[in-house]
């Protein structure tokens, strides 16, 4: 009795001491669907945890929209992650003000000398670094090359605006559904918008905007914006019922062939098959992809693109160990394995000529040679005003708000913040 | 007279003695939960309706009442309170009539009255979120409902949840569906709860079944038709989990409730002190209809 006491009361005692003395826990709190990107990051986690005695990564997942609403009250309590995802721009720009954030500009300052340097400057807040980026994207034109052939659209013929105009009335005229877009959800239909403000205004047009130069966001550009996405949506380029679709339900169209083209970001190639009726969706080699037509007498180039960039921020209370695994994270081994498996296109040079999917490569390809790359409008604005972009631009283009009464609705909510 | 005096006083010391140690005792954790859980909360939610606030941080910038003047006049808030309206109007008067017509079906012992008293009670059972989702799918113009119909007649398709004009009906339509079971439940209960020798009485004197109805088993089931009303509008105003999954106050924000307005607008866009106010005009008008509603009607009960 006595012997089993003492043994209960020994391992009672181990358990209580061992894990206390062993783990700093780095926790991770990402958002990611993509079961490919996520395999990948469990694996650096693992192998990390294997090399590192004493320190353990765990990577939680929240879904995207809980995680935007809870992440304030989280970084407030002691529950906060050690590393988060983020999509940098006006969100970041707030947790920073609000002094969650850690300054890692001395830290990281060696993995970083390995990037995009693009996607290492979205993560800096006045020249200081509180985020490394993992991944880069390009929001463009996917289409089917058995609906263009059918309706006798080339795709290498669409260059300005009005050549798209005209594949989208020839799609029409031989009973194909040009554009499959998740309006129902709003941010799909802002992709339209912020392309035609950064085609027709350059790449200042958004940020004269913020800075109230004619106007703000009532200037010109915005407004011609808005005209020309009302002149694309009266040809009834959509699928019926578009106002209410979600852009998985959309991805799902797209894959089924119902629908020509889906402006969207990377992330359409790995969503298109699991929403499509058969499960299957398009065979990669039917899906073509094309930039965003340039806008005549516009002052953005061709080779402009729109995309987002995410990373990790770490939080003020994180253990250096979170700053390490971060680095290790960053190490071009895990990118390379990344664009090869991940379904992802990874920041550190290089790292592209590992990617396999040809349609990643042409994006990875034009990300290379970008000559401006702009974040998601929505992300950049922050969620106060990016979600009125959002609103206006599904007005807009269902004819419900004029162009110029969009542009004052954006600088209200601008004034307001 | 001392004696007199003593014996006249004790009764009270000790009654009042008990009085204070059951109010020592069981007052404080009471007050405590409610002070923390219930009253902080919202004199907090009260406080931050001042601030323009994104969440972060402690609120500094303080604005005064401009978070409730932004409300005044604003069409989503308007069209959002005319939603909650709506479905009210559509609980009093459709819902509750109906409920009441089939708790008078299936209250009796009639076989099978169970079985229908269960598949009724079904929907309500179901986590709104869940019914939001199959509704959702349910009114897809391509393979829901409204796609038989139209495939039937050789129409176009039509997706209601993308009308502007119709799309809150389906809403109602989710709402009737989903609650008529429980106000059924109360009323079958109430039904149950009535002396059936009343009835008979009144049939022998040569009562009619509307009269039956109408003089006895209405006033009789009073009550439960007052509470029924009560939760009715209660639930009405704070309706929230069916419409994120089934509308997401789409198309063109004309499907909103007050509270799910609450969360678009302030939550998600992070303007917590303008979500904070729009919560207090929530509770303003709940706490008054309560209030008023159980000093006018359920004074009784």
């Amino acid at each position: 009795m006595k012997l089993r006491h003492l043994a209960f009361f020994t391992v009672g005692l181990a358990a209580l001491i061992v894990p206390a003395l062993a783990d700093t826990t780095v926790t991770v709190l990402h958002v990611s669907d993509n079961p490919d990107q996520k395999a990948v990051w469990e694996k650096i986690a693992n192998d990390y945890n294997a090399t590192h005695k004493g320190v353990k990564v765990e990577l939680k997942y929240l879904e995207n929209e809980a995680f935007k609403a809870k992440l304030p009250t989280m970084l407030q309590s002691s529950d906060r992650p050690d590393l988060f995802y983020s999509w940098s721009g006006g969100v970041m720009h707030a947790q920073d003000k609000a002094g969650f954030l850690k300054d890692i500009t001395a830290d990281v300052a060696s993995v970083e000398s390995e990037m995009s340097p693009t996607a290492v400057d979205a993560f800096k807040v006045d020249g200081k670094v509180v985020g490394v980026p993992f991944e880069v994207g390009e929001v463009a034109f996917y289409y089917n090359k058995k609906l263009f052939e059918k309706a006798g659209v080339k795709a290498e013929d669409i260059k300005s605006w009005d050549d798209f105009l005209d594949a989208v009335k020839k799609l029409k005229a031989a009973g194909v559904t040009p554009i499959s877009v998740g309006a129902g959800e709003k941010w799909p239909m802002h992709f339209y918008y912020s392309y035609l403000v950064i085609r027709i205004g350059g790449e200042h047009a958004l940020a004269d905007a913020k800075a109230g130069k004619d106007g703000g966001f009532k200037n010109a550009t915005f407004v011609e914006a808005g005209k020309r996405l009302r002149e694309l949506a009266a040809l009834e380029p959509f699928q019926p019922g578009y106002l209410s679709t979600s852009h998985t339900q959309s991805s799902g169209i797209f894959g089924d062939g119902k629908a020509a083209m889906d402006l969207m970001g990377q992330w359409l190639l790995q969503m298109q098959g699991p929403n499509s009726a058969s499960g299957k969706g398009l065979p990669e080699e039917d899906i073509g992809i094309l930039s965003f037509p340039i806008v005549p007498g516009g002052k953005g180039k061709a080779t402009d693109t729109l995309g987002g960039v995410n990373g990790w921020l770490v939080t003020k209370t994180a253990p250096p160990e979170a700053v390490d695994f971060l680095k290790f994270f960053s190490q071009p081994k895990y990118a390379q394995e990344a664009a090869a498996h991940g379904g992802y296109i990874p920041v550190v040079k290089g790292s592209e000529a590992y990617i396999t999917d040809p349609l990643v490569k042409r994006l990875a390809d034009d990300l290379a040679k970008t000559t401006y790359h702009q974040n998601f409008f929505d992300q950049d604005l922050g969620p106060s005003v990016g979600r009125v972009i959002n609103d206006v631009s599904v007005s807009v283009a269902a004819g419900e708000m004029t162009p110029e009464a969009a542009a004052a609705a954006i600088q209200d909510a601008f004034d307001q913040q | 007279m001392p004696t007199v005096e003593a014996t006249y006083v004790e009764p009270v010391r000790r009654m009042s003695a008990n009085g204070w140690a059951t109010l020592v005792i069981f007052l404080p954790p009471a007050l405590l939960l409610f002070t923390v859980f219930v009253a902080l909360p919202m004199a907090e939610a009260a406080w931050y309706g001042f601030y323009n606030w994104d969440g972060y941080n402690r609120p500094e910038k303080f604005i005064g009442l401009k978070n409730y003047g932004y409300l005044i006049g604003n069409a989503t808030f308007t069209r959002s309170l005319i939603n909650n309206g709506l479905i009210i109007v559509v609980s009093l008067l459709v819902q509750l009539p109906l409920a009441l017509g089939v708790a008078m079906m299936v209250a009796g012992r009639i076989a099978g009255a169970a079985v229908f008293r269960m598949i009724f009670f079904l929907p309500y059972v179901l986590a709104d979120v869940a019914a939001g989702l199959i509704w959702r799918f349910m009114f897809d113009g391509g393979y829901g409902l409204p796609s038989v119909i139209t495939g039937a007649l050789g129409l176009a398709p039509y997706y209601l949840l993308a009308d502007k004009n119709w799309a809150f009906s389906a809403v109602l339509i989710v709402v009737l569906w989903k609650y008529f079971g429980f106000h059924m439940m109360l009323y079958v209960a109430g039904l149950q709860g009535i002396d059936k020798s009343l009835l008979e009485a009144a049939e022998m004197d040569g009562a009619t079944a509307f009269q039956r109805f109408r003089h006895i088993t209405l006033p009789l089931l009073g009550p439960m038709i007052r509470l029924s009303v009560f939760f009715s509008v209660v639930g009405a105003l704070q309706l929230f989990d069916i419409i994120v999954p089934l509308t997401g106050g789409g198309p063109f924000e004309t499907t909103n409730t007050m509270v799910s307005y609450l969360y678009y607008f302030g939550i998600t866009r992070m303007r917590v002190g303008f979500g904070s106010a729009v919560g207090v005009v929530l509770f303003l008008i709940c706490v008054t209809f309560a209030f008023g509603y159980r000093r006018l009607f359920m004074r009784d009960d």
